[in-house]
């Protein structure tokens, strides 16, 4: 390797980078597992605050995890059909209603909830359910689902597969279980896990539209900020963090496979 | 199985007639060649009676004498190989093969029986449990084949099956495509624009020009006796002898040929192989170019007329390029045709 003086600073640039980014995380995660954050390290270590955690927002969590399946159900059950719809059907109304689909991107999370409340914030049992955020988290995530499939699904000649299983003597649902879902499946699977990482870290939207008794992960974490002593909201982090990052991880592999297949179908 | 087609016609939503109405009978186990230039509606017509299109109001399509026009595709029974093949690339060849065995709820091992069967029979055994992205273009092909053929169609409908593959394995499974038909013993109709593939695979041959058969006939029928001026040019390539026709004779501007009946308002032509170069012949001509191909020379000649003749000379010499040469052209080989159908040709 060349030491060079421009090496050497490339170097320091990115270590110096790196600790801006590591250094207070790592702080975080550490401060959620000292006994005593303000007498620092010495006090000793203790998984006391993540316990703590788990007790007080136990509920939360599972909320999240809940909204986040519920989110990916209807998602699916949507967003699937939708895109294979668009695929089938290209022409200057399917552009439109996939720019249709994909407005609440551009909208402000604030602007969509305030939108919800608006329009049925007085059917009190639904404003009050869980319900309510998840309606609010399918808007966010389904254009998600639908492109992530699409573009999966147009990579491919789907017309002539499907024409092939129908002089095989497969119906419209026969082709749909047989050959779209399987082939489009990498496209699928991307989607499911951008809904389910979306879904668990949503914050803007879900701030707006929770309850006392409908508070998911993040807003929990803004609360126990808010309100809780600086190691349990370090702790709290930590949990996040362990339930966040698998799911990233996933998610990048996913979409990497699903863009290979898409780009090798395509040749 | 005995395809009976009436009235069929394709107007697309734009305007296009892609087809004019067309009858066409296929006997049992017949195998039929659709030949034409390209955008002149054989791919349409195939479409038509696989169900994957529906033909204009009127149209007739009889299997067996049942009439098949309101059947949607799946309930069609027919077999169709795809030009860019189609396979689903979910399921390695053995699935492709017994999807549609699966389609008809056969027992399980009944279709894995079958499926050995259609597969021995194509010759697949080495590649049956690859997927499809590890097949070359040939595999594909007869992949695509014994998938359409497995579930026993009531007829198999290729579209350019060879067409995607390079022309060397093109003539190569041009041969084994004709026996594994034959052997099928089934009705099939075959999508082609070479008509060389067509005359090697085809019992009948059905050419096509602008949304209509312009004849259909057995190759030689076709190749000895065509119909019509797009006919005689697009099969066999026969060249026009473009002159004034009186009564028995035709006066070119290289000279005056005898025809074997008079064909007053006709139209000339002529095939390369039957233009000789001979001595006693009544037309001059001038030697462009030749070239010896091996069996035989190619002769180019101007002056008899319009457009250059093309001559196949064989024997052990040629004349030289810019030399004189007579050239005869027998009565009986002359084709005289009515020219109607040249403007839409
Ligand atoms: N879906 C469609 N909409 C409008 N016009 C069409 C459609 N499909 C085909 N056509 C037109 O119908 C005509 C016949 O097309 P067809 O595909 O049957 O031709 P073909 O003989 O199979 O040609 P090729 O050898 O190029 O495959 C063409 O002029 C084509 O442009
Ligand atoms: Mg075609």
């Amino acid at each position: 390797m060349l030491r060079s003086p421009a090496k050497l600073l490339q170097l320091f640039v990115t270590l110096v980078t790196c600790a801006f980014l590591f250094v207070p995380t790592l702080q975080s995660v550490l401060a959620g597992v000292t006994a005593n954050y303000f007498r620092g390290l010495s006090s000793g270590l203790t998984l006391k605050w993540i316990t703590e955690v788990w007790e007080l927002y136990a509920d939360s969590i599972f909320l999240s995890v809940w909204l986040a399946l519920a989110c990916l159900a209807v998602t699916l059950v949507i967003g699937v059909p939708a895109a294979y719809g668009l695929a089938r059907n290209p022409g200057r109304v399917s552009r439109i209603l996939e720019e249709f689909i994909s407005l609440p991107l551009a909208i402000p999370g604030l602007a969509l909830a305030l939108a919800l409340l608006q329009l049925y914030g007085s059917f009190k049992g639904f404003r009050a359910s869980p319900a309510f955020i998840l309606t609010g988290h399918v808007l966010y995530t389904l254009p998600f689902m639908v492109r992530s499939v699409l573009s999966v699904l147009m990579a491919m000649d789907l017309k002539t597969l499907e024409e092939g299983a129908a002089t095989l003597g497969a119906g419209p649902v026969r082709r749909f279980i047989d050959i779209v879902v399987p082939n489009a499946m990498p496209g699928i699977l991307a989607g499911a896990l951008t809904v389910v990482t979306l879904s668990i870290g949503e914050f803007n939207l879900t701030w707006m539209l929770h309850t006392p008794l409908t508070k998911t992960l993040p807003v929990g974490l803004a609360d126990s900020y808010a309100s809780m002593r600086l190691e349990i909201a370090s702790a709290y982090t930590l949990v996040f963090f362990l339930m966040i990052v698998p799911l990233l991880m996933a998610m990048q592999w996913a979409s990497a496979r699903a863009s290979a297949k898409a780009s090798k179908a395509a040749q | 199985m005995t395809l009976i087609l009436k009235n069929i016609a394709k107007t697309f939503p734009g305007g296009t007639r892609a087809l004019l109405p067309t009858s066409l009978e296929i006997a049992g186990g017949e195998i039929v060649s659709l030949l034409g230039p390209s955008g002149c509606g054989k791919t349409t017509l195939l479409r038509i009676i696989a169900g994957l299109q529906t033909p204009d109001p009127g149209a007739e399509i009889r299997f067996d004498g049942e009439d098949v026009a309101a059947l949607p595709v799946e309930k069609r029974k027919v077999g169709m190989v795809f030009q860019s093949y189609a396979l689903f690339p979910n399921m390695p060849v053995r699935g492709n093969i017994g999807y549609g065995l699966k389609m008809q709820r056969l027992p399980k091992a009944e279709i894995a029986a079958r499926v050995d069967e259609v597969i021995a029979l194509c010759r697949l055994e080495a590649y049956a449990d690859r997927p499809i992205g590890a097949l070359s273009g040939g595999q594909r092909q007869r992949v695509a084949l014994a998938r359409a053929f497995a579930p026993r169609p009531r007829i198999l409908l290729l579209d350019e099956p060879l067409s995607a593959l390079d022309a060397a394995l093109r003539t190569e499974l041009r041969g084994e495509l004709a026996a594994l038909l034959r052997q099928f013993g089934i009705t099939a109709i075959f999508v082609t624009h070479d008509q060389d593939e067509a005359m090697a695979i085809a019992d009948r041959v059905a050419v096509m020009s602008h949304g209509r058969v312009a004849q259909i006939g057995t190759p030689e029928a076709l190749y000895r006796k065509p119909e019509t001026a797009f006919v005689a040019r697009f099969v066999g390539n026969a060249m026009p002898l473009g002159g004034r026709i009186g009564k028995d004779r035709l006066y070119l501007p290289g000279g005056v040929l005898a025809l074997a009946a008079p064909a007053d308002g006709k139209q000339a032509f002529v095939r390369a192989e039957d233009v000789r170069i001979d001595p006693e012949g009544p037309l001059t001509a001038r030697v462009e170019t030749v070239t010896f191909l091996g069996t035989h020379y190619r002769i180019v000649l101007s002056g008899i007329t319009k457009d250059p003749l093309h001559a196949l000379h064989s024997g052990l010499s040629a004349p030289k390029t810019g030399e004189t040469v007579k050239v005869s052209i027998a009565p009986e080989a002359i084709l005289t045709l009515s020219a109607e159908d040249e403007k839409a040709a």
